[in-house]
């Protein structure tokens, strides 16, 4: 066994978190950064935390991740990082020449209370800043919310730095993607190109986080949304923010600061999710929607008839982050699926909460919904009401084994396989390939139980 | 004028048909002015004077912000490397969630949780306060005994112990005197880290703080004597990949007792009986020297620095060991054992070697790995160009003949030097004055770490606390066969079209110690030196883009 200390009894708990399903804000607003074109992130705090998150997001893309650090010392902590942030910034534009920097915060240059504009300006006072070039920030105190927020965080820096108010209002649309992976990023923006509409999507990590090897290194891949682009979400007609816990910040800001009106979705994770999308960006734009989308709807209804028998029924354990967890909870609804524990440790709030609860609201049993809890909390939770499926990241693999249950890999961080870089779970074709992974977990196990008699050859 | 003129000529060792020295001066001309003087101390071109001695190397400063490099905090070296590989410690990080998270099961520490009575394992889980804003503003001492409680209510451990993360240090908990209270409450042991990522100028700044306190408040608790005649405690050797495996099998078959690794597939009651081995091997000097150190003067425990990765140092060290014991017994067993094991390692070596020989490797990684592995490539016929450590110190470059000559400076006097003095009872020296003089005579050194260097060749290039700008240089500079770091550098390198092995985590492989590890590295290694992806990255248009004529196809 490998989690051997973990009980079926559940004992409360109000202070020792014990196998966390969240983690800190900076590796969120660096994940952000990395979907600028030309942007290094920096973490202003001491050199652990950039080396964590660096590894970390290195591990679950298996590409490179290049991002700096302030280094505190000892004595930076007493006096304050504003030498420490100065020095970064001009080694890093004289060294690496990045089109711009995005300084996310920790929780050590927090409690200092370093003010990270007032060391900014004085590094362009200082002449540290190269014309054209730029230093935005997010303040991501790691005590404060969860690896989401502080995506949520850095994605709304991009506004408040340099989305321009005023100007004609143009028919582009503005698509806030969520945290998800570069494969659904590519596929959101896929979408929107079959449909004949332009959009600036960002954050966008896409050919940042799944590129090539082709012999030469680029310290600042193709990809990214341009800070050009971004300096024009002000004029676009609209914004689409997709998850309401990781993108609704940054349209609210788009509104606010340039009047430009949001509509916020679910990812669009499942059949009903892409609908709602697909439909929404119809809608804005004013654009049929072409017969080769409606085509894959097709495709993916076709699929989820075609194997309802397997579905129907099948109870299933999630846990991960606020916005996956609300649309892949939809969807396995929709599937006749029972989703009847979902934990996640991003505290994501009453409303999301409520929201939770409508969509499991005709799933004929219990269902457990955790907001703020711990991935031991949800495998007690599974020992005492088993599942036929587990939902989560690759932490979830020590519970699948010592359970026994099937399980298919989502969510952030999975360090053991490859596929999300590449393979979206967005849109219908995303959704036919989640419903493959759903299939195939189930579906392998149907054959390892099945005995010389009972063995099905065709399924 | 001469005689100058000739040293000068001596001095230009060129490496790899290139002046390092001007390589030095290209990599130093992108940075400003007081940075690349700063840079100038810590690369260094390696030179062997005539009494052994090498250059001076600047190393254990301070990261220069900005610069990207590949080192992590004081809490990752005490509570990640040294503590973290303890199966029966439940390690609550005190902090917000993230450092809890990120050193949770990522560094591969293999752990027999069956080799102990009670079978408690808790490193599959991650324990965290998870310090929230309240914790921040009114202090999160509260929180963390209730923490504790916790941990205790649910899972009965032995021993719980208590890392701080940045912001305790700033806000002043106190986790010494909360770990005191309950340990006082509970009846097991606990005991607190200060090892704020902040502390000194990298991971060895928590491994020093790790080493005082396991010492402080774990070693010498049990004074049970076991049974064996040749007891050693192994200190600095994580179980990477199963390395400590490997090293257990070699010493069972020579009849060696482990008392205790420091720390791999470790429990805390080993720890704590460890002051009765008769000898500490140090594998990893940077990470535990301080230990060893402390054990001799409270114990009486002499040590002998040891490398056991790569088949000739394997057993270099095992005859290192029979040499003190100073029993026959022991030194044709050790013989037999050898005897025994190389002919599988020439037989692979015989097969591997012709596709490996005159390769070229770089290695830039942890306190230790970069100079031992270089014994590695040696067995597989490959030169080590350049090497450096993320976190090492002037003695682990230059040895440790230079101690006296190293300045303390000011982030390392913050980091506490234990005072310590034989223990009343139980201090007894393992050998006489007069007989540790007579092993010294056989050649056998007591206390001594001749460092990297002095194993490296003339004109080798050798970079402290490397950074992507200096790394990419060397890459474009003398495109190696093959580049050792971790995985932050892993795929960069890769995608500059040159094979990348982790030496933190072996890429998930290994064990590479030893000699059934060595076996494993020699194969690793050829493998990646030959794969056939390196030559699939241009695609044939790329390598062809002219179209000389349309393309008709048969009629």
């Amino acid at each position: 066994m490998l989690l051997k200390h973990t009980t079926k009894e559940i004992k409360e708990r109000t202070a020792l978190t014990v196998n966390p399903a969240k983690t800190c804000q900076p590796i969120g607003a660096m994940y952000a950064a990395l979907g600028i074109h030309g942007c290094l992130p920096h973490s202003h705090g001491s050199q652990g935390c950039y080396a964590y998150h660096r590894s970390s997001l290195t591990r679950h893309y298996k590409e490179p991740v290049m991002a700096a650090t302030s280094a505190f010392t000892e004595g930076a902590s007493v006096f304050g990082g504003q030498a420490n942030l100065l020095q970064a910034i001009d080694n890093m534009f004289t060294v690496y020449k990045p089109d711009l920097i995005a300084v996310h915060t920790t929780c050590l240059s927090e409690t200092i209370g370093d003010d990270i504009p007032q060391i900014v300006s004085k590094a362009v006072a200082d002449g540290k800043v190269p014309a054209g070039k730029y230093v935005i920030h997010a303040n991501t105190p790691s005590y404060v919310g969860s690896h989401v927020t502080g995506f949520s965080t850095m994605t709304k820096a991009m506004v408040d730095y340099f989305a321009e108010p005023g100007g004609k209002k143009n028919g582009t649309i503005n698509i806030v993607p969520g945290y998800v992976e570069p494969s659904d990023m590519e596929e959101v923006k896929r979408i929107c190109s079959t449909m004949g509409i332009e959009i600036i999507l960002f954050p966008d990590t896409s050919k940042v986080l799944n590129g090539p090897l082709t012999g030469r290194f680029h310290m600042y891949p193709e990809g990214g949304v341009t800070v050009e682009a971004l300096k024009k979400t002000g004029r676009s007609r609209g914004t689409v923010a997709l998850g309401n816990i990781a993108s609704s910040a940054a349209a609210f800001a788009l509104d606010t600061k340039c009047k430009v009106p949001y509509k916020l979705l679910d990812l669009p994770i499942g059949l009903h999710g892409t609908d709602m999308f697909i439909d929404t960006l119809r809608q804005i734009a004013g654009v049929n929607v072409p017969d080769s989308l409606t085509f894959e709807r097709g495709q993916m209804v076709d699929i989820i008839s075609d194997m309802h028998q397997y579905f129907y029924g099948k109870k299933v354990g999630l846990v991960g982050d606020p916005d996956q967890l609300l649309a892949l909870t939809k969807f396995l609804v929709s599937l006749d699926m029972r989703p009847i524990h979902i934990v996640t440790g991003t505290p994501a709030g009453k409303k999301f909460g409520a929201e939770l609860r409508e969509a499991v609201k005709d799933v004929p049993c219990d269902v457990n919904i955790q907001l703020g809890g711990d991935m031991f909390l949800f495998h007690q939770l599974v020992k005492n009401d088993p599942v036929d499926l587990l939902i989560g990241n690759t932490y979830v693999k020590y519970i699948a084994k010592d359970e026994d249950i099937p399980f298919i890999r989502h969510g952030f961080p999975i360090f053991d396989r490859i596929g999300h870089s590449y393979l979206p779970t967005v849109g219908y074709r995303g959704g036919i390939m989640l419903l493959e992974k759903i299939l195939n977990a189930l579906l392998d196990r149907k054959d390892r139980d099945a005995t010389d008699i009972t063995m099905e050859l065709v399924m | 004028m001469a005689r100058t003129a000739n040293t000068e000529i001596a001095d230009k060792r060129l490496l790899d048909g290139k002046d390092p020295e001007k390589i030095k001066q290209e990599m130093l001309r992108d940075y400003p002015p007081k940075i690349a003087r700063k840079r100038a101390k810590q690369i260094v071109i390696n030179k062997i004077g005539p009494d052994g001695t090498v250059p001076e190397i600047a190393s254990n400063v301070r990261t220069i912000p900005g610069l990207i490099g590949q080192r992590g905090c004081c809490y990752a070296g005490c509570k990640g490397v040294v503590l973290g590989p303890t199966r029966d410690i439940i390690n609550i990080t005190h902090g917000p969630i993230g450092c809890g998270f990120y050193s949770w099961l990522t560094r591969r520490n293999q752990t027999d949780a069956g080799a102990s009575p009670d079978g408690h394992n808790f490193m599959p889980y991650c324990f965290s306060t998870d310090m929230h804003e309240k914790e921040i503003v009114f202090g999160g001492e509260k929180k963390l005994k209730q923490a504790i409680q916790e941990a205790y209510d649910n899972f009965h451990p032995k021993a719980i112990a208590v890392f701080s993360t940045c912001p305790v240090g700033l806000i002043g908990d106190d986790v010494h005197a909360v770990s005191r209270e309950m340990k006082e409450k509970l009846g097991i042991n606990v005991f607190g880290f200060s090892c704020e990522g902040y502390k000194g100028v990298s991971q060895s700044a928590g491994h020093h703080i790790a080493n005082n306190g396991i010492f402080t408040h774990v070693i010498g608790n049990d004074d049970t004597v076991r049974e064996g005649e040749f007891k050693i405690n192994l200190l600095g050797e994580y179980n990477i990949g199963g390395d400590a495996f490997e090293i257990e099998r070699i010493f069972e078959k020579c009849g060696i007792t482990l008392i205790s690794t420091f720390s791999g597939n470790s429990s805390i009651d080993q720890f704590a009986n460890a002051h009765t081995a008769d000898l500490n091997l140090i594998m990893c000097h940077r990470s535990i020297n301080y230990v060893a150190e402390m054990m001799e003067k409270k114990f009486g425990v002499p040590w002998i620095k040891v490398n056991f990765i790569g088949a000739q140092a394997t057993a270099k060290s095992l005859r290192k060991i029979a040499g003190y014991f100073e029993s026959p017994e022991l030194a044709e067993k050790v013989e037999a054992v050898i005897n025994e094991e190389l002919p599988e390692i020439e037989k692979e070596l015989t097969l591997i070697r012709p596709r490996t020989v005159g390769k070229r490797a770089m290695m830039f990684v942890g306190g230790s790995r970069a100079h031992h592995y270089q014994e590695l490539f040696k067995e597989l016929g490959m030169e080590t160009l350049s090497a450096g450590y993320e976190f090492g110190h002037r003695d682990d470059y230059e040895g440790r003949r230079v101690l006296p000559d190293i300045h303390v400076d000011a982030d390392s006097r913050n980091i506490e030097e234990l005072e310590v003095g034989p223990d009343p009872d139980r201090f007894k020296p393992r050998k006489s004055a007069e007989e540790l003089k007579q092993l010294a005579a056989k050649g056998l050194t007591f206390a001594e770490y001749e460092g990297m260097m002095s194993e490296m060749q003339a004109g080798s290039m050798v970079i402290d606390d490397l950074t992507q700008h200096e790394a990419d240089k060397l890459i474009e500079t003398f495109k190696p066969d093959i580049f050792c770091a971790g995985i932050k550098e892993k795929y960069a390198v890769q995608k500059h079209g040159i094979p990348m092995k982790q030496l933190h985590s072996y890429d998930y492989g290994g064990p590479y110690a030893g000699f059934k590890g060595a076996i494993n590295f020699y194969r690793d290694i050829e493998r990646m030196v030959n794969s056939k992806i390196w030559g699939f990255l241009k695609a044939p248009w790329e390598k062809n883009p002219e179209l000389s004529a349309n393309y008709v196809f048969d009629e």
